[in-house]
């Protein structure tokens, strides 16, 4: 988990006590996912107990960490196994979309247009707070970049869902005049009767 | 950008139609368009292709007439003035950026920029002046003895947004203006035509990529010819991610 492989990284630099750890991972991911202490401590208490990380021998009040050769051989081996991305998260809107697509008497179109519009409304914030200041902190204004990437490719995914959408529903449907010329409306091929848009 | 006072409208789109063709064979290429652009306020079409984008931003500036509704430019309703008039205020009122750049390859940065002010009837030196200021404001004032084909597409895109702010040009309709350019560039491109709108400027956007429509106030979503949404303005952003 990556509170787990963040915190080893960060000990493998420097022993560091609790709230310094807390306060160094969070400067260094721009402060995105903030941390709360006793998550910190919980994590370090079972990296302790793994034997990756020991409490130093000190006479200060505050108790710091560092790593055991097991701990720095761990830390080491996150910079060079690669993110596992073969197993994709459950992701709410995929799966939304998913059965929209192929649910009877639910307007597709529409639950994509509202999406596209929450999501480019996203984009945009994003966009707006890198152009105003995230020029001068490197690792928020990378983190930034990633949701901005994220949100775009979400865009566009919904617009390829919006034309594959179409397509189908104009292969679909049986002939007929009615239906013949709502296919070809959402085929965007126009003459269009009024779209049918839920406002 | 955020939290600012909307500054007055410089273009006005109201009940904006626009039919191709009569009768049974009409196509409806925009139907009852609303849209304003303010002084300060970038505003972003998207829409598939074939959705009107287009039609959209040649009948603001003026280069195409509605058939329904009425288009206002700086408070100058453009179906009421003679076909003279109206080239003169599109003349002056607005600047293009386009996809391909469009400026004059025998002539220098400055040159291309200074052109527009000498139609106008300014005086060389004053147009030149006038130029070299729009050159600074987007950040090449270095590069203004350069032809366009010495510089680079980031570069010559923003020549061209200072030749369309030149002077008291306060409205700028760009066409697809990263179209031609990369990731980095597109994205450099978007950030001065975002800061000169801020500075004193309004600007109308149609673009296809949403990273790029991502910099505008609000993005208007366009099919078949109809607004079908808007992403309206900004919330304030400084409270979107914690810490930030």
């Amino acid at each position: 988990m990556s509170v787990r492989q963040g915190i080893l990284a960060l000990l493998a630099e420097q022993p560091m006590h609790g709230y310094q750890l807390r306060q160094e991972f969070e400067q260094r991911t721009g402060a995105t996912w903030p941390l709360n202490i006793g998550q910190v401590y919980t994590t370090v208490q079972r990296l302790v107990r793994d034997g990756l990380v020991e409490p130093l021998d000190n006479q200060a009040d505050v108790e710091r960490f560092g790593l055991t050769p097991a701990g720095r051989e761990a830390a080491a081996a996150w910079w060079t196994t690669p993110v596992d991305r073969s197993a994709p998260a459950r992701d709410e809107l995929v799966i939304k979309i998913a059965l929209a697509a192929t649910a009877p008497g639910v307007d597709v179109r529409a639950v994509i247009q509202d999406q596209r519009t929450a999501s480019m409304r996203a984009l945009r914030d994003y966009t707006l707070l890198k152009a105003d200041k995230a020029g001068d902190d490197l690792a928020w204004s990378l983190v930034l970049d990633h949701l901005i990437f994220a949100a775009e490719a979400e865009v566009r995914w919904l617009d390829h869902v919006e034309a594959r959408v179409a397509r189908e529903a104009a292969r679909v449907r049986p002939a007929g005049p009615a239906a013949a010329a709502q296919g070809a409306a959402a085929a965007g091929t126009a003459p269009a009767p009024e779209p049918q848009v839920q406002r | 950008m955020s939290g600012r006072e909307p500054g007055p409208v410089l273009l006005s789109m109201r009940g904006v139609g626009r039919v191709h063709g009569h009768d049974e064979a009409a196509v409806h290429a925009l139907r009852d368009v609303d849209l304003d652009v303010r002084l300060g306020e970038l505003v972003a079409v998207m829409g598939a292709s074939g959705s009107g984008k287009s039609t959209l931003l040649t009948i603001a500036g003026g280069l195409d007439s509605p058939t329904a509704g009425t288009v206002t430019v700086a408070g100058d309703d453009l179906g009421s003035l003679s076909t003279k008039a109206r080239a003169r205020l599109r003349r002056r009122s607005i600047g293009y950026v386009f996809q391909d750049f469009n400026l004059v390859p025998a002539l220098t940065a400055i040159e291309n920029v200074a052109l527009p002010r000498e139609l106008d009837g300014v005086a060389a030196r004053r147009a030149r002046a006038e130029a070299l200021e729009a050159l600074a404001e987007v950040g090449i004032a270095e590069l203004a003895r350069r032809f366009p084909d010495e510089l680079s597409g980031g570069q010559r895109q923003r020549v061209a947004i200072a030749r369309a702010l030149v002077g008291p040009r306060r409205l700028v309709l760009a066409d697809e203006p990263t179209g031609a350019l990369d990731s980095v560039s597109g994205e450099e491109v978007m950030r001065i035509l975002r800061a000169r709108v801020d500075a004193g400027a309004g600007g109308l956007l149609v673009t296809h990529e949403a990273r790029f429509a991502a910099w505008a106030d609000r993005t208007v979503f366009l099919r078949d010819g109809v607004v079908v949404d808007s992403t309206g303005a900004p919330s304030r952003a400084e409270h979107l991610l914690a810490g930030a």
